[in-house]
């Protein structure tokens, strides 16, 4: 009897929070994966009969879609070079700082940091400028290692590398911060130690620094991972997808088919698609974040 | 006692918003710079009627989805500005009323309008839109350039152009014409031009295997091949300072272009430029150009169509869109405004005036823009970087298209359409 009451006081105290998540999660998840399998359209937004139940259809349809796979092309493009590039940066500028060597560390971590609270669309027109081929400062930079102008937009080959180059300098100081705390919490003691027995600032490194900042390392990269595979605004204010689709991402297909098409069950069975990606690569970070664990 | 008086009042201030606008009360929603404008002539057409017009301006840019989502969730104003391009859209989705039995009560004269482009505002032949402003495409060019590259006239037919821009490229080596590889506009009035149909069966199957099609895709793609146009659209990052370097002499435009040539062009070259209507596959100057521009539509749910049609005719006088031209620079759309002195001595317009004359609509339906923006300029995009051939480009747009018509064919077949 007393358990019986238990429960009814802990759901009416969890009530609020569980409606809100039913309401705001759980209903618009549940519809949407619904919505995945009929072909909801411009049509269907003016007359509901419209609507056609096709199944797997949609899915199927993604499967054999070039562009999608273009999209999926793209996105694993910039994940896989973007993202351990933003934490090769990111850790590299955090050593640097967190070095004693170097002056002005709180100014400079201001500046690195800046980037990552700037709207991208200012950033997106300041870097056009950059990548100018006529007038940017990136090929004047390259002329004078006598280097031919390069299209960094206008080239299909050059977009994806100047969206990644733009994607880091927005993002890595914001990992950064996270790297200079995880090197604040390694004991100094270890190095202390590891300088009694004559070790090398490579060896330190290694030894150390490393195994000591995974926890941290394995935290950015889930995090990074996650943040660009759903890599949208860069493209959608740079290139709009293009030159010849070159930048077009999962997410930036996913918002054209449904939002500028209205092609929203087509739209959904995307994201579903890049939901499932997502998991994997979480999944597979997971298993391998256990074996290294210190 | 305070403590529930403020929540009250706050309460009643927010069903009191909510409520549906009084009886009087106009709402019109319009883009851009009209939007931004048109306010102006708004107190003249008040006054006349004794009633309150609320105009909203909306960007462009964020136009389409508004307008969506009004529609969705009910709220779409009593009237609205639409871009004629949007129409078959809104017309599908049932949100737009059809105009020809209201249009009968006013004083609007629809053979005042352009042709080309009121037949853009019919669906199966039923009106749904009165055109604003007008908006077509004309060939803007440097008279310097082509007259000491030896080129009298502007080029008045497919041929004169080609060979033209070859003459120009030589005199300069820069390039001759801009046709941007991120529009799809030269590729479908080459189209146009050409009588290429487009899509057929009512707008079920593509047709873009046809001759016509293909053909002008070959003349558009000889530009691109023979660098006569650059074939990618980073190499012209600003066209006003392109056209007065002259690293190009000639581009096809809007008029829109017209102010700001005049405002961003340095003095020097300020009399060495020029518009003219476009050239023609045949000799039948001019070659058809698009029928753009933006109507006026009532929400088919809204309550005061009566009251809705009347601002639409006050939109409509002809010294009322002379008044709007004078403001925003947004072409009349009725015939008789053009006979204003404003018009008539202005000599970048007369070209305009001429091909409005010779306006096409396109394919009318609600996958249009669709089709555009992702199919054919996709696959412009590809022959101008020389991935793929004019015919193979075509093929693939024929099979794309046909998958995107599935559910239009589907609904047309059982008749829903």
């Amino acid at each position: 009897m007393r358990d019986k009451t238990n429960i009814w006081i802990v759901f009416t105290f969890l009530a609020p929070a569980l409606t809100a998540i039913f309401l705001f999660f759980i209903i618009p998840v549940v519809s949407a994966f619904l919505i995945s399998f009929t072909d909801f359209d411009i049509y269907t937004l003016g007359d509901f009969r419209r609507l056609r139940f096709i199944g797997i259809e949609n899915y199927l349809k993604l499967f054999k879609d070039e562009l999608f796979y273009k999209a999926l092309l793209n996105t694993f493009y910039f994940v896989l070079v973007g993202g351990p590039f933003s934490i090769f940066v990111s850790l590299s500028t955090a050593l640097l700082l967190n070095s004693q060597l170097i002056k002005f560390r709180k100014i400079f971590r201001t500046i690195y940091f800046l980037p990552v609270v700037t709207t991208i669309v200012a950033v997106a027109i300041v870097w056009r400028y950059l990548y100018h081929p006529r007038f940017g400062y990136l090929n004047y930079i390259l002329s004078l290692f006598g280097i031919n102008p390069i299209d960094w937009l206008g080239d299909p080959v050059f977009a994806m590398p100047a969206i990644i180059i733009l994607a880091v300098w927005k993002n890595f100081g914001y990992n950064m911060i996270l790297f200079i705390a995880g090197l604040q919490n390694i004991p100094v003691e270890l190095y202390e130690a590891a300088d009694l027995d004559g070790a090398s600032s490579w060896f330190k490194f290694k030894s150390i620094t490393l195994p000591l900042l995974a926890p941290t390392t394995f935290f950015t990269s889930i995090m990074t991972m996650i943040g660009y595979f759903q890599l949208f605004a860069e493209p959608y204010v740079m290139t709009q997808g293009g030159p010849l689709n070159s930048t077009l991402s999962i997410v930036l297909y996913m918002y054209q088919e449904g939002f500028r098409w209205w092609n929203i069950g087509y739209s959904v069975s995307i994201a579903f698609v890049l939901f499932v990606i997502i998991l994997i690569g979480t999944i597979i970070q997971f298993r391998y974040e256990k074996k290294i664990q210190y | 006692m305070k403590k529930i008086v403020v929540p009250v009042l706050i309460l009643t201030f927010v069903f009191n918003s909510c409520r549906k606008n009084s009886e009087n009360e106009l709402t019109f929603w319009a883009m851009g710079v009209e939007g931004e404008n048109v306010s102006k002539l708004i107190p003249q057409f008040e006054r006349l009627y004794n009633v309150k017009v609320k105009v909203q301006q909306i960007p462009w840019t964020a136009a389409h989805e508004k307008l969506i989502t009004a529609f969705v969730s009910e709220t779409l104003p009593d009237v609205f500005q639409l871009g004629n391009t949007w129409i078959p859209e809104f017309v599908a989705i049932n949100a737009i009323n059809p105009l020809d039995s209201l249009i009968a009560l006013t004083q609007i004269n629809l053979d005042d309008y352009f042709s080309g482009i009121l037949e853009s505002n019919k669906i199966n032949d039923v009106l749904f839109g009165i055109p604003w402003y007008v908006d077509t495409r004309v060939l803007f060019y440097r008279k310097d350039l082509l007259e000491k590259s030896g080129c009298k006239n502007p080029p008045r037919n497919w041929n004169e152009l080609y060979n033209c821009s070859k003459k120009i490229k030589s005199l300069t080596s820069n390039y001759a014409i801009y046709f941007p590889t991120n529009e799809w506009i030269p590729l479908i009035l080459f189209a146009l031009q050409n009588k290429a149909e487009l899509l057929k069966r009512n707008y079920t199957e593509p047709a873009f295997t046809d001759s016509q099609f293909i053909n002008a895709f070959e003349y558009l793609s000889k530009f691109y091949k023979e660098k006569l146009s650059p074939s990618n659209i980073t190499e012209v990052t600003n066209i006003y300072q392109a056209f007065e370097e002259g690293y190009i002499a000639m581009y096809i435009t809007g008029p829109w272009n017209i102010s700001e040539f005049k405002k961003r062009l340095s003095e020097n070259v300020q009399n060495l430029w020029m518009t003219a209507a476009l050239p023609s596959p045949d000799d039948n100057y001019p070659g058809v150009s698009l029928a753009g521009g933006a109507s006026l539509v009532i929400n088919k749910s809204s309550k005061k169509k009566n009251l809705a049609l009347k601002l639409i005719e006050f939109l409509s006088r002809p010294e009322i869109q002379i008044q709007f031209y004078q403001l925003v620079g947004s072409l009349p759309s009725r015939k008789s405004a053009w006979n204003d002195s404003i018009f008539v001595n202005d000599v970048h317009l007369k070209a305009f005036r001429i091909q409005l004359e010779k306006t096409q609509a396109m394919p009318k339906l609600a996958e249009w823009e669709n089709i555009m923006i992702s199919k054919i300029q996709k696959y412009v995009e590809e022959v101008a970087a020389g991935k793929m051939t004019v015919v193979e480009a075509c093929k693939k747009l024929n099979s794309e298209t046909s998958i995107l018509l599935e559910k239009r064919k589907h609904l047309v077949e059982i008749g829903a359409l």
